[in-house]
């Protein structure tokens, strides 16, 4: 009955994602060891289990109403080095950032990148690349080992956690000569200057992404960064004693951003808790959405539609755009060769579940879809339109754990 | 699953011939909402709440459901939750009583008294519950105005709803930090709309705006919700005005 002991136990946790909407309450147990993770997935109640990383998705992917959480921060030790082959094996709550911190005195770096998010949680919101091998925790509480190309790696990627609980992964790693990047920003008026600019034959470099007002004048601007070589130090420069030194304070860069050096993403830890801005309690939605190669007229419409004159799109203030060189390659994976475009705005704003609707069915007809990861709101009918190999990856999913034991709440909201 | 704006997938109305209910369930199809059950005593008028809803697209299934019958609430709604998942129940279900002829037929007094507060109770206590074991969802209650302050024209069913608003309330508390959400909204004098889609007395209201009502303090989680708006600075004003003046205010009927 209602009001039950429920709320005494002090593992119940009420949990959001990184946008502080829709709550839900669920055991959330924090395994130290895979033993533990296996153990606790064999003691999960009726309403199944889902892993977790640092909660930075989005919307409702890393919750569980009623059933088990599996909280992985716990499990972030880096189990194994080979610099020959240029790979890491870190457990899968570590933090992308904090590996990449720790390897780079070795002139090493993560070719999946560094940031808060933690290894397990970058690979099952369909950041893959760089992603070697990974050990999955299966329905069953027995574990195996994946490689890249088999097909519940693939669906794995991007998987939202449903296929199992990612315990490891080997990741692939790049050497450096310094800890930085030359960043050069370019000016546009508008979006429309900046994707001429874009689809231009401008050369494609690692890091770009561009930062559109959506408000005011809608002016653009373009970021673009390339590791800096040892030679490409500026003469005279602290760093050229020591390339590879981590910055002195966190949260300061080591040096002014003078000459356009800045230190490598995710190098710098966060002063500031949560990245994203204060919404008030209403919390935010994050809209992220892929538009394929050559159908920029859709991306550009898209971008019309957020600033129109009315449009509750405005809220967001900005929105990002970045070019994505590949597609992936599982049933769910969200990357697709061509554009990305998001943004976040406050919850509370006025109109905005009828606007994002308006937007997904343009997505759709445009061959594009919307990151599941960060979803929070999507109408389940677009799904499969969006993702068509949507029943590969329920078949798969219901030959690996046909009782559903993995679920969450994204997982029941969109029928997944 | 609620969404990130709180629009719910599924409602369990409570009172499923309501005109509350059938505005708020219509407002809710048109957005995410595709599973309703409808709660009620079995009545030609169910059916064809049904069957309107239906029509909306919405796959809607119907619950035989007495509010005096609360022996039979923990089954007949329990079997509700275990089908699947719930994650709006909206107790609109309630009768205003008839002020003069219920003082002088204490059994009758008594039914207005059952229905909308123990037979409330009853029920919102099944639903907590189950809501708690899901560990996500909003019961939403349907509290009145007539709530706030005994009134001459309707104290038999304005206690009614005192007890259940405070009742609500506390569960609201009791529930902090489960995930499951409970909200009390008050409406004024609810009319159907006029002509003009606007009720003609001030401060009264219609079903469909208590049901935009209801959706907004769903995306705000809101605990407490007054329709019209204003209403919330009357009642709070009215709070203080003094006994023999308030004797004599006209009140309109619930
Ligand atoms: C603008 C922007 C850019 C981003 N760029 C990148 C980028 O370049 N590279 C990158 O990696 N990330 C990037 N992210 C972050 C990424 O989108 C996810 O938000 C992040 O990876 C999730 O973080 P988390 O580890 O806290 O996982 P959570 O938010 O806790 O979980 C996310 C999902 O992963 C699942 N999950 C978590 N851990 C496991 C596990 N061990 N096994 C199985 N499933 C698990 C959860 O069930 C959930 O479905 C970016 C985010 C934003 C907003
Ligand atoms: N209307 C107003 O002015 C007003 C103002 C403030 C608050 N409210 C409250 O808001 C709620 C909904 O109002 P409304 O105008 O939508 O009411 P309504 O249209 O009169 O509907 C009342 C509902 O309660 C049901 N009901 C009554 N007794 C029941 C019982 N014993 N068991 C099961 N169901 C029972 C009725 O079912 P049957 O079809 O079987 O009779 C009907 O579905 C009520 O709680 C009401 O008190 C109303």
């Amino acid at each position: 009955m209602a009001v039950e002991p429920l709320l005494l136990d002090d593992d119940f946790a009420s949990l959001t994602g990184a946008g502080r909407t829709a709550p839900s309450l669920a055991l959330l147990v924090r395994p130290r060891s895979a033993a533990e993770a296996a153990g606790a997935l064999l003691g999960r109640g009726p309403r199944g289990a889902i892993a977790r990383g640092r909660g930075l998705a989005g919307g409702d992917a890393g919750q569980n109403a009623g059933g088990t959480v599996l909280g992985l921060t716990a499990l972030d030790r880096i189990t194994g080095l080979d610099r020959a082959a240029g790979t890491v094996v870190c457990e899968a709550g570590t933090e992308l950032g904090a590996l990449a911190r720790t390897l780079l005195p070795l002139g090493l770096w993560p070719c999946a990148g560094a940031g808060r998010w933690t290894a397990g949680g970058a690979v099952a919101s369909g950041y893959g690349q760089g992603v070697e091998e990974l050990e999955l925790l299966g329905a069953d509480g027995g574990s195996r080992r994946l490689r890249r190309g088999d097909p519940l790696f693939d669906a794995t990627v991007g998987g939202l956690g449903l296929t199992g609980v990612v315990l490891s992964v080997a990741l692939a790693l790049r050497p450096v000569e310094t800890a930085f990047l030359r960043e050069r920003t370019a000016r546009f008026p508008d979006a429309d200057a900046l994707l001429a600019h874009w689809t231009g034959g401008a050369p494609p470099e690692p890091y770009a992404r561009a930062r559109i007002e959506l408000t005011g004048r809608g002016r653009a601007v373009l970021t673009t960064a390339a590791p800096v070589p040892y030679a490409g130090l500026p003469r005279g420069h602290r760093a050229r004693r020591a390339p590879l030194a981590l910055p002195a304070l966190p949260g300061l860069p080591l040096l002014p951003r003078a000459g356009g050096l800045r230190p490598l993403p995710g190098l710098v830890r966060a002063r500031v808790p949560a990245p994203f801005p204060a919404y008030g309690s209403g919390g935010f939605v994050r809209y992220r959405c892929a538009v394929p190669e050559g159908r920029e007229e859709a991306l550009r419409g898209l971008l019309a539609l957020l600033a129109g004159r009315r449009s509750p799109g405005r809220a967001a203030r900005h929105a990002r755009v970045e070019r994505v060189g590949a597609g992936g390659a599982g049933p769910l994976a969200f990357p697709v060769r061509g554009w990305c475009l998001g943004f976040d705005a406050p919850a509370g704003t006025p109109g905005l579940g009828r606007f994002l609707d308006v937007l997904d069915e343009r997505v759709a007809a445009a061959g594009g879809r919307v990151c599941l990861a960060e979803d929070g709101r999507l109408r389940p009918a677009l799904l499969p339109v969006m993702y068509p190999r949507l029943d590969a990856f329920r078949e798969l999913r219901a030959s690996v754990d046909p009782r559903s034991v993995f679920r969450s709440d994204l997982s029941r909201r969109l029928g997944l | 699953m609620k969404d990130a704006l709180g629009a719910p997938q599924s409602l369990l109305l409570l009172g499923g011939t309501s005109a509350i209910g059938l505005a708020t369930a219509r407002r809710l199809i048109a957005r995410r909402t595709r599973t309703v059950w409808l709660a009620g005593r079995p009545s030609p008028e169910l059916a064809a709440a049904a069957g309107s809803l239906r029509g909306l697209g919405a796959e809607v299934r119907v619950v035989p459901f007495d509010a005096l019958d609360t022996d039979a609430h923990p089954e007949r709604l329990g079997r509700v939750f275990a089908e699947g998942e719930v994650d709006l129940v909206l107790l609109a279900f309630g009768v205003p009583g008839d002020q003069a002829r219920d003082e002088s037929d204490p059994p009758a007094a008594v039914r207005v008294a059952q229905t909308n507060y123990t037979g409330a109770v009853s029920a919102a206590l099944v639903c907590a519950g189950a809501l708690q074991a899901q560990g996500h969802g909003s019961l939403v209650v349907l509290s009145s105005v007539a709530g706030e302050r005994g009134r001459r024209a309707d104290f038999i069913y304005g206690s009614s709803k005192a007890g259940l608003d405070v009742f609500a309330q506390g569960l609201g508390d009791a529930l902090h930090g489960t995930g499951v959400h409970v909200m009390v909204v008050r409406p004024g004098a609810v009319r159907p709309a006029g002509a003009a889609g606007r009720p003609e007395a001030p401060l009264t209201t219609t079903p469909e705006a208590v049901a935009g009502a209801i959706e907004l303090g769903l995306r705000r989680r809101s605990e407490t919700v007054w329709v019209p708006g204003p209403l919330r600075l009357v009642a709070s004003a009215l709070r203080h005005v003094p006994r023999p003046l308030h004797r004599r205010l006209p009140v309109p009927r619930p």
